[in-house]
């Protein structure tokens, strides 16, 4: 049991070193590691947790401690996320502090200068290529392209959009 | 500088609670949303720039961008606590999926619901992405740096590391000379 531990530990920490640019950039390389290289489930038993840990709420990291869970219950899926989420978190900690130390120096400012356009850049062609999966007719575009709009031009709270969304599911019109 | 508002250790882990038990389809709006336009703790500049960071480094965007505002605002306790009021909420309910999954495997109406949850998801990056965009500083070298990793990302499903590995370093050259030749 605890090696087993510390082998979900140290998988789910080295991904997490390596997701640059959030955890959806790891989920092939996951996906190898786990089903591959250590032959803890089938591709198919993979792709279904990943399928559950999207539609529940919060950061796409869960599908880690689904694994988790999958191969040692509640502490798997405990030891799973925390290394996921672990290493890039302290490594974030202390460089968002080192950060605000030195950030009035010039070579901060050309640093954060030149990352903004990149940073929206990655936020857009993120979600350009999630509405490809998302959006499987012209309605869902439509309502896709509405609720950016409304989310661009107002502040109403995200949620609304979302049940507006889950409602117009249900009733079928997606 | 912009005045703003500082949380409470308190306020930090009710914040982001509240983002991980409604944030279905990705959480990074929900967090603008919090931060920026309800709560006022960061400007829409210092969220791009917390953003930038959390983006560079490794890991989850979301969970590094609690961590990093977290720790500005009350250091390892603030962090701590910002981290674990956004995953204890999903962690909880990612449990209790997996376990239902294990007894109802494809339930129509929960799949029709999901069809409509996750376009309207996306619409809500694109939302956050487009006001941050509106944001950007007005100049062509920014806009081309902005439409060239959309390309890249959202057209061309580049890898992410070697894209960075060549912008990154692009996008602050450039900013460095066309900061050494202005005015100061």
């Amino acid at each position: 049991m605890s090696a087993m531990l510390l082998a979900l530990f140290l998988v789910f920490g080295q991904l997490s070193l390596m997701a640059v640019g959030g955890a959806n950039a790891v989920v092939p390389e996951m996906l190898r590691m786990v089903v591959n290289e250590h032959g803890w489930m089938t591709a198919a038993e993979f792709t279904a947790l990943f399928a559950i840990a999207q539609s529940a709420p919060g950061p796409n990291v869960l599908v880690a401690s689904l694994v988790g869970w999958q191969m040692a219950s509640l502490p798997g899926a405990a030891i799973s996320l925390l290394g996921i989420c672990g290493p890039s978190s302290v490594l974030s900690f202390y460089v968002a502090r080192l950060w605000q130390r030195f950030r009035d120096y010039k070579l901060c400012h050309a640093i954060q200068r030149g990352f903004a356009p990149l940073s929206i850049g990655l936020v857009l062609g993120g979600a350009w290529l999630l509405a490809g999966i998302a959006n499987t007719g012209w309605s869902a575009w439509l309502l896709c392209a509405v609720s950016a709009l409304i989310a661009w031009r107002t502040s109403l709270h995200p949620l609304w959009l979302l049940g507006a969304g889950a409602v117009a599911g249900l009733l079928g019109w997606v | 500088m912009e005045t703003r508002n500082i949380p409470t250790r308190r306020e930090l882990f009710t914040g982001f609670f509240g983002i991980g038990i409604v944030g279905f389809g990705g959480v990074l709006p929900l967090v603008h949303h919090m931060l920026v336009l309800r709560k006022g703790w960061l400007t829409d500049a210092e969220f791009t720039e917390l953003l930038g960071l959390g983006q560079i480094l490794p890991g989850p965007n979301v969970v590094n961008l609690s961590v990093a505002v977290g720790g500005r605002f009350h250091g390892a306790s603030g962090a701590l606590l910002a981290f674990s009021g956004l995953l204890l909420a999903p962690f909880c309910i990612a449990m209790l999926l997996v376990s239902l999954y294990q007894q109802y495997r494809g339930l129509p109406a929960l799949q029709q619901v999901l069809a409509g949850l996750a376009p309207a998801a996306t619409g809500l990056i694109f939302g956050m992405g487009l006001r941050l965009a509106a944001k950007l500083e007005r100049s062509s070298w920014c806009i081309a740096l902005a439409v060239a990793t959309f390309v890249a990302i959202g057209l061309l499903h580049w890898p992410l590391l070697p894209l960075l590995l060549v912008m990154v370093p692009l996008a602050v050259t450039l900013a460095w000379h066309l900061q050494q030749k202005e005015p100061a």
